[in-house]
């Protein structure tokens, strides 16, 4: 059992001056240090928390009302700009880097009283399934630390199972939050695209980028999401939020129908892992939903329609680190071409500099058609099919990854194994719909995640549903 | 040199690229302040300006509204869908690695300005303009192993406006510059200060003896009607030249000297990026309402062509209609008193604006902008001109001095004492004493010598301090030398 109630239950105790803010910020400071060994956290924010809980808990005296949030300890994935800590996306290239703003998200959930601890560890710039791609240090599994956490939100998720926190956040750009919360055993939201504003967050591939909470049940995620969500002035493609709270899992599966999808359970997936589906999927069924199956034929295409798109971004977004105006800059350049030249070859990790090669190549004239044209065809493609198929199905189903928890080490000599790992979850970034990962069973003592999926803006359908699912032993 | 025979051979082909800069509050993609004329370096910068990780552009609607009412003024509509795009470089005045501008799907395509060139009118049609953010200041001072970088400019908003090549000399190059400038001022786009850069022109010169176009140059960052004139004038004979002498063109990127009103070689197309141009993820794309258009296209202000319609019913010569449109206070002006009715008057005004208040303009007495123009008053200062209420010298100082501070001309009169006197008793006691003091004239004029009466309405006019009315002082001494 976690040694964090619910967030509901943190907030009325802390609102009701049962529990101090600063209690919460020590406990969590303390469970940071005890379990190093996981190495989850990239930067610890000790005297911002402490100050910023210090003042909760005076206001709580004073019988101020704090906010849904109040005196809440959370860890950020270290790609979203926040005081306190640097900010690098465990990246060298942003060594030493502090951010001048906050990030829109960071900022709204500190507004209702949450208090920022610490900073996640990720794969750099995000660039991952594993953690591995980090420039600091690999993430360890905490149900086996011969494996990897899952990527590149490996931090995020470690940090929540680990007890760090009641909640953390994450990006998920092509299956970030997803993949380590099915590989932790979190509950991983990604929330319908420009639901919770982008700003703040280091990009990158901006047209799939979302933020959402990485937490131990989907009541506390719809908290975290309501908290966040909505259009933002500093982000032009947030969109308008839902009118009915988040929080509200209301939304009746009484028959809905859920649609498993048939390229999701072929021969490819983990038989063990089909079967959990399998059975978390009828769970659904209790409750009253029609269980279909449902083919999306263009899924097998999503994986490399995905990898030209998000380098092609990727190269693009990473521009901006150049040596000339913050981050790295290489200390022995004589011009201005050796600092181009040298800071990025250096700053950059190997799977930083592979995915700008790629984007460079495929945005180049004379490859633009036959590359980045014709991935944008298949994106379209793609959202045709899940729109068809939303038409007859409610939600649709599957696992998050073929395989469960792999080895530190097993993948990082095969870049193409390593894009492999996100072929289930690639699709819904693409077509910018809500899906989540919720923890449904273990196999050979390692999670497996359930994938549901909903259409566009049907965020709190899609957790009502997933509301439903309970793990088993 | 090229002799003007040769010249005759080659027919020159001129394509003009102008930015523009909007004159809006904030920049294109953040709230900081646009006007960087004289704010110290990196003062006017955010987050966004500084392409710090996580920052975001958000589309300045207002930019929108300007170059909705530069499709307007160039006689076209906005596109109604259009979209932005990144085009890549590195260079440290570019803090994100990329410029967002629009490529394939531009706000406006289409359109064209009119121009006169020796009394022939032409259209030069427009290809496209897009909206685009300008890059930083990037100086490098001489000596030093060091430049320095003012971002207050970076992300100013622009509109790059694109004319098809069908200039066909340097005048009509200047001419359509000037054309340009005064719709984009007409139509409240840009301050459009050219000492300022508001507005800089890019000419793509190439000749040809045959129907094919030439080999191109592009010379860049023109910033005077003047320079874009010289700057054509100088390329087509450099051009002419060389292949005369049989050499070829470099496709290139060319400066001008303004020194030497000369061009000169900046960089060679073998040096050319590939911007690896892709759509902007940031920005989703424009889907203009046109119910927002159609508003917009209501409040438009009237343009140069119909100032000068209008200006047409006055009868002026054609180089007083350009003076009044070509300053924008004038022009403007001029509207206001057009539409009181009284052709007249207007006239008279407008022939005070083009000599007189010119005049004081270029003797640095005042700036067209700090001119106090008021159409009442000038309309009255023009009746009492009519009304003989003073001279028309006198009506000049009034003018001045209502041009200057403002008043009310009457007063002005009264207070300068320039009211002419035209009461024949008053006036009759003045020539009464001029006759007893002047014998000999009152003598000459009896004997036929008419010279001396002018002698003698000087002296009237001496002693009333000017403000007697000269034609009743004349036909008063008429009267009594009999």
């Amino acid at each position: 059992m976690s040694q964090w109630p619910s967030i509901a239950d943190i907030v009325q105790s802390v609102e009701a001056g049962k529990v101090q803010a600063t209690e919460l910020v020590r406990q969590a400071l303390k469970t940071i240090e005890d379990k190093q060994e996981y190495q989850a956290i990239i930067a610890v924010i000790k005297e911002r928390a402490e100050n910023r809980a210090a003042d909760i808990d005076k206001r709580v005296a004073k019988g101020e009302k704090i906010g849904r949030l109040a005196g809440v300890p959370f860890i950020a994935k270290d790609n979203m700009l926040t005081f306190g800590s640097e900010t690098t996306a465990a990246s060298n290239i942003l060594k030493g880097f502090e951010a001048p703003y906050q990030a829109t998200a960071i900022e709204k959930l500190e507004a209702e009283g949450a208090i920022c601890v610490a900073k996640a560890n990720l794969d750099a710039f995000a660039h991952g399934a594993s953690t591995e791609n980090s420039d600091v240090m690999t993430t360890k599994n905490p149900h086996d630390t011969s494996r990897v956490p899952g990527g590149s939100s490996g931090g995020s998720a470690a940090a929540v199972v680990l007890d760090m926190a009641p909640f953390a956040l994450g990006t998920d750009t092509g299956g970030s939050i997803r993949l380590p919360a099915s590989f932790t055993g979190a509950v991983g939201y990604k929330p319908t695209y420009g639901l919770v504003s982008r700003s703040g967050v280091i990009a990158m591939a901006s047209s799939t980028d979302v933020i959402g909470p990485l937490a131990r049940t989907v009541e506390d995620a719809a908290l975290v999401l309501d908290v966040m969500s909505g259009r933002d002035d500093l982000d032009g493609t947030t969109i308008e939020r839902d009118t009915s709270p988040y929080t509200t899992l209301d939304v009746s599966v009484k028959g809905k129908t859920v649609g498993i999808i048939a390229e999701y359970m072929d021969e490819g997936v983990d038989p063990a892992i089909r079967k959990e589906i399998e059975a978390a999927v009828k769970q659904l069924q209790a409750a009253g939903a029609n269980i279909v199956s449902v083919s999306l034929p263009s899924l097998p295409l999503a994986l490399a329609c995905y990898y030209i798109i998000c380098p092609a971004e990727v190269s693009s977004n990473l521009s901006r680190y150049d040596g000339q105006h913050y981050g790295f800059s290489h200390a022995d350049a004589k011009s201005l071409e050796e600092s181009y030249n040298w800071s990025r070859s250096e700053g950059f990790g190997d799977e930083a500099k592979r995915r700008i090669m790629i984007g460079t190549y495929v945005l180049s004239s004379g490859y633009y058609d036959a590359y980045y044209k014709k991935a944008q065809t298949v994106r379209t493609k793609l959202v045709e099919e899940f729109t068809r198929a939303f038409k007859k199905v409610d939600f649709l189903a599957g696992p998050v990854a073929p395989m469960t928890a792999f080895e530190i080490g097993k993948n990082v000599d095969d870049p193409l194994q390593m894009y492999l790992v996100d072929i289930m979850t690639v699709a819904a970034s693409l077509v910018g719909i809500p899906a989540v990962s919720v923890p449904v069973a273990k196999v050979q003592g390692l999670p497996v995640g359930l994938q549901l999926m909903a259409p566009q803006k049907h965020d709190r359908a899609l957790l009502s549903l997933a509301a439903k699912i309970k793990e088993t032993a | 040199m090229v002799s003007p025979e040769t010249r005759k051979q080659y027919r020159i082909t001129v394509g003009i690229e102008c930015h523009v800069q909007l004159k809006t509050k904030t920049k294109l993609f953040s709230a900081v302040g646009n006007d960087a004329r004289e704010a110290p370096a990196n003062t006017l910068i955010s987050h966004i300006d500084l392409g710090m990780p996580g920052a975001l552009p958000v589309l300045n609607e207002a930019a929108v509204c300007l170059a909705i009412k530069a499709a307007f003024a160039l006689k076209t509509e906005p596109q109604l869908f259009s979209k932005f795009d990144r085009k890549h470089y590195f260079y440290p005045d570019l803090p994100k690695g990329y410029q967002i501008t629009q490529f394939d799907q531009p706000i406006i395509l289409g359109g064209h300005v009119t121009i006169v060139v020796d009394g022939n009118q032409k259209d030069i049609a427009i290809t496209r303009a897009h909206l685009e953010e300008d890059a930083g200041k990037s100086t490098h001072p001489s000596g030093k192993e060091y430049s320095l970088i003012d971002l207050n400019r970076a992300g100013t908003p622009l509109l790059e406006i694109v004319s098809e090549p069908q200039i066909h000399s340097a005048a009509e190059a200047k001419a359509y510059a000037k054309e340009l400038y005064l719709l984009i001022r007409y139509a409240d786009v840009s301050d459009a200060n050219l000492y300022y850069g508001n507005m800089r022109f890019d000419v793509n010169v190439s000749v040809s003896k045959t129907d094919n176009l030439g080999t191109r140059t592009e010379t860049k960052n023109l910033n005077s009607f003047r320079s874009v004139e010289k700057a054509v004038e100088h390329e087509a004979n450099r051009q002419i030249e060389l292949l005369e002498k049989g050499e070829v063109i470099v496709q290139e990127t060319r400066g001008w000297d303004d020194a030497k009103q000369k061009t000169f070689s900046q960089r060679t197309k073998e040096e050319a990026h590939d911007y690896r141009y892709f759509p902007e993820p940031d920005i989703p794309p424009l889907d203009l309402d046109p119910s927002f258009i159609a508003k917009i296209k209501k409040d438009m202000p009237v343009m140069p062509g119909e100032l000068r319609q209008q200006l047409s019913t006055l009868q002026l010569d054609n180089s007083a209609v350009e003076t009044l449109v070509e300053e924008l206070q004038a022009g403007r002006f001029m509207l206001t008193v057009l539409e009181k009715g009284d052709v007249h008057a207007a006239k008279k005004i407008a022939a005070w604006l083009t000599s007189d208040v010119q005049a004081m303009v270029v003797a640095q007495k005042i700036t067209w902008d700090d001119a106090k123009l008021d159409g009442q008053s000038m309309l009255v200062l023009a009746a009492m001109v009519e009304d003989k209420k003073v001279s028309s010298t006198a009506a000049k100082q009034i003018l001045e001095e209502l041009v200057l501070r403002g008043g009310d001309p009457l007063k002005i009169a009264e207070d300068k004492k320039l009211l002419q006197v035209s009461d024949e008793g008053a006036v009759g006691k003045i020539v009464d004493a001029v006759i007893a003091d002047n014998p000999q004239a009152v003598a000459d004029v009896k004997a036929g010598e008419m010279k001396a009466i002018g002698y003698l309405v000087g002296q009237v006019m001496k002693h009333s301090r000017g403000q007697a009315n000269p034609s009743l002082a004349q036909k008063l001494l008429k009267e009594k030398i009999g």
